[in-house]
């Protein structure tokens, strides 16, 4: 249907575009059409992000499930060398490009209100932000993937910077330095492989598929390419012990920066894993997967007891993530097809169900001002719409069967325990502190007796924020029972990926 | 003879217009400042694309003191639209601070003159005659608001160390007179390669020390602060542009020239200057409360990434040190025309606490500086990260992964000061009233943003933009 239309670099630049829109017509609104271009800042970019939905849905449905190869393939010339402009997706990257689409909107239609100052400045962020995630997924070029990846810290280092809380330069910068650093690490790598595949190829080549195809690199230089990609994408995860940025960030950031933080950046770094690290250096993933195991291990039950002893509620759902982003580490380096599809099930319900859970922060935050656990207690009375959403989404977080988390969970555990009883023992020892953690949460803040007068004129979700939960809470539960609707489309792909993976460990073994 | 002709056509234009400007200046009975800046920029305009209209002439003039190739063609484009540029974002500031004098345009002509006689070098003698003539005119141009006391101290400083850099250089250009009998490029590279003597290694050390000092590379890098600080903005601005840029296409033809076979004996220089300079750049820069020294070390710490890519001692080295000095030149004169916008009621804006709420008061400048600070930190997509990626590629290419782990370390720390500046100018409350600037930096902020982000990264101009750059290394081996 697009075999001549450029919709993967039409998905990826639209919001661009709109951005660009809204900061030219600011530009020529003059002070008088400020105020106007202020309100209509939001439906602009609603509108933009709703667009790009539209097309990011019927990609998928276009989408042909059956083949494993990177698809809508586009590959223009960019800057000489071997490094040209390669959009294309599979079946592991198409998911996380309509995930993105999905969130975008909801996030956009939650600032309108809860966001005061600068409204078009921060539209035009997300709309910024928007390109570079979606960019990132479907980037074929190992330049091109590297700009969108950490070009995102741009708009992010913004948004927590302006219209983050209290403390959001100390996040803002921590944020920005944390995962600079761990991607300069792979930035090294990348230019080491451009050198490499001109040795080994003849010319010098950025394409992911004829690297990922082709360039064969020696066992002991694996391990350190491995280990430059390995340092930005734990970070990015984030895995203990490098998460330490994430819970500052997500505190700080306004309720949609945390949403997409915990949707759709965290993603990347799983999706970079899923990508690089098990193509290019399947040895060294095979060699040190233990290390990964151990550190999954570590994330989900030490982090399971750190969220339990938080007393703001943003925090908390913050250390979940990173126990939660444990299973995905630990499903993906069980190098097997339940495990791998079980990773990519985790980050696609996880997206879902942070983002709903830090909204539904959002909507207690926008009345009260404060994320503190102790402040409320006995919500069920006075918002009772609110405590049914909240009791979806957190028994989802906790994994329980008929939410989307179980599937991911389950799988990313039976991937496990092929490879280590053990580490499954561990994990599962996660999933029962994951229900401590959450179910206390849930206990404070809904159950129990309004004590705190504050909270008596609190008022139920309004009409635009049942809006935006409505379609998580819909998504949640339909992936919840009906999970081939992703691993039918993940499964030709990810049994590629691991047939090349086997292949290419079974040849280094001899 | 006219075949002559056309290859210093370049140095002919500025010479020529230089002189004729001056005297025209000297026998006006009024202020022709204005004038003359017009017709300076129309000048360096055409020494810019007179090798190019002329298509690209090559060979040697002077008996074989200068040397014309594609090398010297993309300099002189670059240096004369950097120079040009420099020329118009200075005008405004002088004529508000009433210091707008004719021999300002005239300077910056003989500086260029300079500066083209530097990067056309063929002997030791010309490489001299170079860099005296653009020295000389710098000093005289960071001492040029002669009431103050700050400008005059720093152009006094300028050239007291000016001239000790003199002397190294001339020590060495000495030495290797001594060892190799001659002055020539051509005729030193054929006695090297019989092989060389510590006479020669020692000669050429004091070549590069002295080189070190034009483009403030650490450990020589201490006079840059202070003269940038004292000198006048738009000046600063034109020192952190093009003579960097000179120096370091001199420092190329010269390593890779007379000096081509005995790369295993400068680089470990190479590698000291670029690591001191990355890292006394990138940590120097941490306290800095005044835009300008902060400007400063930020030029020490890029001649640092600059020395990476030639440290390489390969045509791509040479042609990552052109990409990313190029950038760089471009991103500093933008840079600068946004400094040079923000004025307050009692003076330019110096310290960096002044830019506090700038996206409220002048959100346009705000977005076109956050770009350019994005953009030297080196993050994607803007051009600055594509400066490092070419600048690291053929280093990591000569083996030395660790000097490149080392640089972007280096430029990790960096964007922690460039990070300040952004939170200071979205994230801090509003002090201070701007002052409607010039529509000339405006427009020349925007052009170089435009260029930063996203003109230069299409296709249709990246492509042969590379393919120039390419030829201008080539024709250096």
């Amino acid at each position: 249907m697009f075999e001549n239309y450029p919709i993967l670099s039409l998905i990826t630049f639209l919001p661009l575009l709109g951005a660009a829109l809204l900061m030219v017509v600011t530009k020529f609104a003059g002070e008088d059409g400020r105020a106007q271009m202020e309100k209509n800042a939001p439906r602009v970019a609603l509108a933009v992000s709703a667009v790009v939905f539209v097309l990011a849905l019927v990609l998928t449905l276009d989408f042909d499930s059956a083949k494993a190869g990177f698809q809508f393939v586009e590959d223009t010339p960019w800057l000489g060398g071997g490094i040209d402009y390669r959009l294309g997706v599979d079946g592991i990257s198409v998911l996380f490009v309509l995930l993105t689409a999905f969130l975008t909107p909801l996030c956009i239609l939650a600032s309108e209100r809860s966001i005061k100052t600068r409204m078009i400045e921060y539209m035009v962020a997300f709309l910024i932000l928007e390109t570079l995630m979606i960019g990132t997924f479907v980037a074929l070029d190992l330049v091109l993937f590297y700009l969108f990846f950490e070009a995102v810290l741009i708009p992010m280092f913004i948004i927590i910077g302006v219209w983050g809380g209290k403390n959001r330069v100390y996040a803002s910068y921590k944020f920005f330095l944390y995962t600079l650093l761990g991607s300069v690490l792979m930035l090294a790598a990348i230019i080491w492989i451009y050198n490499f595949s001109g040795q080994q190829l003849g010319a010098p080549t950025t394409n992911i598929e004829t690297l990922i195809n082709d360039l064969k690199i020696p066992g002991g230089i694996q391990t350190w390419l491995w280990l430059a990609f390995f340092a930005s994408f734990a970070v990015k995860m984030p895995m203990w012990p490098v998460h330490t940025w994430l819970p500052d960030a997500h505190v700080e950031a306004p309720t949609a920066g945390s949403v997409i933080l915990a949707g759709i950046l965290l993603k990347l770094g799983g999706y970079g894993f899923l990508r690089f690290s098990l193509t290019m250096f399947p040895n060294a993933s095979l060699e040190l997967a233990p290390l990964i195991f151990w550190m999954s291990v570590i994330a989900i039950i030490y982090t399971s007891l750190v969220a339990y002893r938080q007393n703001d509620i943003k925090k908390l759902i913050a250390y979940s993530s990173v126990a939660h982003m444990g299973f995905v580490t630990m499903g993906i380096f069980a190098f097997n097809s339940q495990g791998i599809q079980g990773g990519i099930y985790q980050m696609l319900s996880h997206g879902i169900i942070s983002g709903a859970l830090f909204f539904c922060v959002g909507v207690i935050y926008d009345r009260m001002h404060t994320r503190e656990i102790a402040f409320y207690g006995g919500l069920v009375k006075s918002m009772p719409v609110f405590a049914a959403f909240l009791m979806l989404f957190t028994m989802a977080n906790v994994g329980l069967p008929g939410t989307s988390g179980f599937v991911g969970e389950i799988l990313t555990m039976v991937g496990a325990y092929q490879v280590s009883p053990w580490i499954a023992a561990g994990a599962a020892l996660g999933m029962i502190l994951s229900a401590v953690y959450a179910l206390h949460l849930y206990r404070e803040v809904i159950f129990g007796e309004q004590t705190n007068e504050k909270l008596n004129d609190i008022t139920d979700m309004n009409r635009r924020e049942v809006l935006i939960l409505a379609p998580l809470a819909i998504m949640t539960i339909i992936l919840g029972v009906y999970p081939s609707l992703i691993t039918d489309i993940t499964s030709a792909s990810v049994e590629n990926l691991i047939a090349n993976f086997n292949a290419a460990t079974a040849t280094a073994g001899n | 003879m006219l075949q002559t002709i056309s290859l210093f056509a370049p140095q002919l234009v500025l010479a020529f217009f230089a002189s004729q400007l001056l005297s025209t200046g000297a026998f006006a009975k009024k202020d022709i400042s204005v004038g003359v800046r017009y017709f300076a920029v129309g000048v360096l305009v055409l020494y810019a694309v007179i090798g190019f209209i002329l298509g690209q002439p090559t060979g040697t003039a002077f008996k074989g003191a200068l040397v014309v190739d594609s090398y010297s063609h993309y300099m002189n484009f670059f240096l004369g639209m950097s120079a040009a540029a420099a020329l118009m974002f200075s005008k405004s500031f002088f004529q508000t601070e009433k210091l707008d004098r004719f021999e300002f345009s005239v300077l910056v002509l003989y500086c260029t003159l300079g500066m083209s006689i530097m990067v056309s070098a063929n002997t030791l003698l010309a490489l001299y005659i170079g860099i005296e003539m653009q020295s000389l005119a710098l000093y005289v141009m960071a001492a040029f608001n002669r009431d103050s006391l700050r400008a005059s101290e720093s152009g006094l400083k300028y050239f007291v160390l000016g001239a000790l850099s003199s002397g190294l250089l001339l020590y060495g250009a000495s030495l290797i007179y001594g060892f190799t009998g001659s002055l020539e490029f051509a005729r030193i590279a054929e006695v090297v390669s019989e092989g060389a003597t510590p006479g020669i290694i020692a000669g050429m050390v004091f070549l590069l020390c002295g080189l070190a000092f034009k483009i403030s590379a650490a450990p020589f890098h201490m006079w840059t602060p202070d003269v940038y600080e004292g000198s006048p903005t738009p000046v600063t601005g034109f020192f952190a542009a093009a003579p960097k840029f000179a120096a370091m296409a001199l420092i190329a033809r010269l390593l890779v020239g007379p000096f081509g076979d005995i790369t295993t004996q400068w680089q470990q220089v190479i590698i000291v200057l670029a690591v001191l300079s990355m890292f006394v750049g990138a940590i120097g820069a941490l306290t800095q409360t005044n835009i300008k020294r902060l400007m400063a070390y930020s030029s020490i710490a890029n001649m640092g990434y600059a020395l990476v890519a030639l440290s390489a001692g390969t045509e791509a080295g040479v042609k990552g040190m052109l990409i990313f000095m190029s950038i760089y030149v471009i991103t500093v004169i933008g840079i600068f025309a946004c400094i040079l916008q923000m004025r307050i009621r009692n003076g330019m804006v110096e310290q960096i606490s002044d830019l506090a709420g700038l996206s409220k008061s002048n959100r346009g400048l705000a977005i076109i500086l956050t770009i350019f600070m994005f953009s030297v930190m080196g993050i994607p997509p803007l051009l600055g990260f594509f400066g490092k990626f070419f600048a690291f590629v053929p280093a990591m290419e000569a083996g030395l992964t660790w000097l490149v782990v080392l640089a972007l370390v280096a430029s990790v720390i960096g964007a922690f000061y460039y990070l300040r500046l952004v939170k200071i100018m979205w994230g801090d409350e509003n002090e201070n009233e701007f002052v409607q600037a010039p529509k000339t930096l405006r427009g020349l902020a925007v052009i170089t943003a435009l260029l930063v982000f996203p003109l230069l990264l299409l296709p249709m101009v990246s492509i042969p933009a590379q393919s120039l750059i390419s030829q201008a290394a080539a024709s250096l081996f």
